[in-house]
């Protein structure tokens, strides 16, 4: 038999560069941006453009380790709740006099446990799936937090602690670096490292992986600690816009998390999907929701609007799919 | 009543690229117990599947009772009466017996269509009693042992009125009282006028049971005897009967000093008190039939599943090897038996396959070095010949044997010494095969010490310094060089 030459180079193709779903999503983004252009004159000046923005991504730290989770074909249903108890514990410890920067590292430490908690739970009950998990942690975390506060705000905090989410460096606001650096922090771990490319791996065929000598529990315990690290750094974020923080805050963040993820071409069914699209899926639907909201547009319609754009996003590939013809063995 | 219950004549069934069976013979009397053998791969499968209706023959004829038919599909089959219990029973451990017997023919009021719940616990448990089962049809099918089960599916073949019972295997997973126990309950269904088609591997089956005996080799009708006229040695013969045409490329190889030694290796419930080393350049054969624990060995010894008796060293030392990773440090790979299940990710290119076992080597700090993978991977789908043009291709759009190809390069990546490999040419065609078999020598005669784990004898015998067979769990025979044949691998591979 001939020894063949198998080429390692990867040729560009125009073809292949442009069928990325992620096209697709720069396009929405345009045209969701030209929408809003239209429906207001102002919403093109910078200073708004920059507020928006401040608005909406308080939730979408979370996005980047949901995407992780939802690379493995997980999910994880209590990032909300671990934003309201790590935000409750951290206020009701400033209260009784703790200082704001222990408070603060107390509410980082917080989350990091609720996320390890998931994990150790999804490693030590394979027959269990990570929605029925997730789903006992989120009304555990969230009955915890009402324990502390019952119902009541707590809040108060010293002045300098409001920069994080209204705060600005130059004229940049200081949570659009945070998300940026975050957001180029997880893309790098994803796309250029070992522990990216296993994560991939599982996704796509945990037996395989495991065969393979990659430590698939420690990967997933891994991953549902980061979704818990980044839940707290949202309620750090949500809880200085706010000021002050109550048991119910962030009700729904999961959902529109794990929206935006979907959305952004992250197949549920694991392995499948690029940070970039998740990204760019967070400031399509917060500057849909904000031009929307310019015009007043209820909030119901809102909703609807993106529960048709998820199954846009679910059922184009479907499409896309099913005119190819059947693999042959 | 014909002379016959059941007769194929000429019956040949392909699949693409091969003849599952061609032109085979089958008779078969009312109460008569009919054994029907062959090694792994000779056309009993796919035999059983035509009777059953599951496969359309491509030429030949069956006649029921005399009269010619033909199965469109399964519901054909069974509603003449042929029914068959399998090996793995396939039942619903959720829901009772009297539920299990009865799915797919419940007995339904006439008017109300309710389930008549009160006359199928009845008529359950009159076929249990003349089973001679005591337990109730109540009990949920789960909680009943592999035995009690086998009853159960017999009952469900005697609830659909079966002139014809196929059992395939029905004896593998059972201790010797309780196939006692079927033996009995297979007479007494021949006693009353009941066909039974028995397959087994096991001799002592067919003698205590059998009145014929019909023999498939290579998908072919070899004969019918009748079970005392023909000896154990004819009956190996006309199964095994072949001089070995493949060609194997096995060089000797230098055989240096011991790498591997298992001791007394168990795990309760899959294999006991396995032993044996394995030296630096030597292919040593495990085999045995499907089932007998050989992959359950491996899987313990490379650390994908646990063992809870005896040890294993390397070089000497005692391990404690508990998870692959670790193993793969101290120097075992393991080529999976499913390679699409276990071996790849289909969905990936050629090259992230390879290097995904090894990602330690192509990457600094946890970084990967995207330059660097791509040349160990095109350097290796290259070594071991894979027909792709590009390490881009995904592994999912190539053939059986380049995808095992693929594999095997997985396994360069790391730093071995010993390498197990499991079934390496399962559902591979012939020219791939060839291929395969000479990597396996080179990779001996490099120094590697390899535990070849196969059903295909001529492989085994090939390829093999030595041969370790299992049967049930355990290592029932060494077999050196000068006397490893497949008579004696069968000999020893079957309990006498």
């Amino acid at each position: 038999m001939q020894p063949r030459m198998i080429t390692n180079k990867l040729e560009f193709s125009f073809k292949r560069f442009f069928l990325q779903w992620e096209w697709m999503l720069v396009v929405l983004l345009l045209a969701v941006i030209v929408m809003n252009v239209n429906l207001s004159e102002y919403f093109w000046d910078y200073a708004n453009l920059r507020d928006a923005t401040m608005g909406f991504l308080d939730k979408a730290f979370i996005v980047l380790p949901m995407v992780f989770v939802i690379l493995l074909a997980d999910i994880d249903i209590s990032v909300a709740s671990i934003v309201a108890l790590s935000s409750v514990i951290m206020a009701d410890l400033y209260t009784m006099g703790v200082p704001m920067p222990l408070a603060m590292i107390i509410c980082l430490a917080v989350g990091t446990l609720c996320g390890w908690v998931n994990g150790m739970l999804i490693v030590k009950f394979k027959e269990l799936s990570s929605v029925i998990i997730t789903l006992a942690t989120m009304i555990i975390y969230r009955g915890i937090a009402y324990m502390i506060l019952e119902d009541q705000a707590a809040g108060s905090f010293p002045d300098w602690f409001s920069f994080l989410g209204w705060g600005y460096v130059g004229s940049i606001p200081f949570i659009l670096i945070a998300f940026i650096l975050f957001a180029v922090l997880f893309g790098v771990l994803l796309h250029k490292t070992v522990f990216g490319r296993q994560l991939y791996a599982i996704g796509n065929n945990g037996t395989a992986a495991r065969f393979s000598g990659v430590k698939v529990d420690r990967i997933k315990i891994i991953v549902f600690t980061l979704a818990g690290l980044m839940a707290a750094v949202t309620a750090l974020f949500l809880t200085s816009r706010m000021g002050s923080t109550r048991p119910n805050v962030a009700t729904g963040y999961e959902l529109d998390v794990i929206a935006m993820v979907v959305l952004g071409g992250i197949s549920t069914s694991g392995g499948k999907g690029r940070m970039i699209g998740a990204i760019i899926a967070v400031f399509l639907i917060g500057f849909l929701r904000y031009g929307l909201g310019l015009v007043n547009v209820q909030a119901q319609v809102l909703l609807i609007i993106i529960g048709l754009l998820l199954i846009f996003a679910v059922a184009v590939p479907q499409l896309k799919r099913a005119k190819l013809p059947a693999k042959k063995m | 009543m014909a002379e016959y219950i059941l007769e194929l004549n000429g019956i040949t069934k392909r699949f693409p690229g091969v003849k599952a069976l061609d032109n085979v013979y089958f008779k078969l009397r009312p109460g008569e117990i009919h054994a029907l053998m062959g090694e792994n791969g000779a056309g009993k499968s796919t035999f059983i599947k035509v009777i059953t209706g599951v496969h359309s023959p491509d030429g030949g004829e069956i006649f029921f009772d005399g009269k010619k038919v033909k199965f469109d599909n399964p519901t054909d089959a069974k509603k003449l009466g042929i029914a068959a219990i399998y090996q793995h029973v396939t039942c619903y451990p959720d829901l009772s017996v009297t539920e299990n017997i009865f799915m797919g023919h419940e007995k339904i009021g006439k008017r109300t269509k309710r389930i008549l719940w009160y006359d199928m616990h009845k008529e359950a448990e009159r076929l249990l009693r003349e089973l001679g089962a005591a337990f109730s049809p109540k009990t949920l099918m789960g909680a009943l042992s592999v035995a009690e089960q086998q009853i159960v599916e017999i009952a469900k073949a005697l609830s659909t009125d079966a002139k014809v019972i196929i059992m395939d295997e029905p004896t593998a997973a059972l201790s010797s009282r309780e196939s006692e126990e079927l033996y009995r309950i297979a007479e007494r269904l021949r006693d009353k006028g009941t066909a039974i088609i028995f397959i087994s591997h096991r001799f002592e089956d067919m003698y205590r049971l059998a009145g014929k005996v019909t023999v498939f080799r290579d998908s072919k009708y070899i004969g019918t005897w009748a079970v005392d006229e023909i000896t154990n040695h004819d009956l190996i013969i006309a199964m095994v009967g072949r001089e070995i045409h493949q060609l194997f490329p096995k060089k000797e190889a230098e055989i240096g000093e011991e790498l591997l030694r298992v001791e007394g290796l168990g795990r309760t419930g899959y294999f006991a008190d396995v032993s044996f080393s394995l030296k630096r350049g030597e292919i040593m054969g495990l085999t045995g039939l499907v089932g007998a624990g050989r992959s359950e060995v491996c899987q313990s010894i490379f650390g994908a599943s646990p063992y809870d008796k005896g040890g294993i060293y390397l070089k000497g030392d005692k391990v404690n090897i508990r998870d692959p990773l670790e193993a793969m440090r101290l120097g075992i790979g393991y080529l999976p038996e499913d390679r699409q299940k276990q071996g790849l990710v289909l969905q990936w290119g050629i090259g992230r396959n390879i290097t995904l076992s090894s990602l330690d080597k192509v990457s600094s700090k946890g970084a990967l070095n995207a330059a660097k993978e791509a040349e160990i991977a095109k350097r290796l789908a290259e070594k071991v010949n894979v027909k792709a043009n590009s390490i881009f291709d995904l592994a999912s759009s190539l053939s059986g044997g380049n995808q095992q190809k693929v594999v095997f390069a997985k396994l360069l990546t790391a730093d071995l010494d010993v390498l197990i490999l499991d079934e390496p040419t399962k559902g591979v065609d012939v020219g791939a095969k060839s291929a395969i078999y000479e990597i396996i020598s080179s990779l001996a005669c490099q120094g590697y010490g390899i535990l070849l784990v196969s059903s295909e004898m001529p492989e085994i015998i090939g390829m093999c310094d030595r041969v370790a067979v299992m049967r049930e769990g355990r290592i029932h025979a060494f077999l050196d060089r000068q006397s490893i044949s497949q008579e004696a691998i069968l000999q020893a591979s079957m309990a006498n």
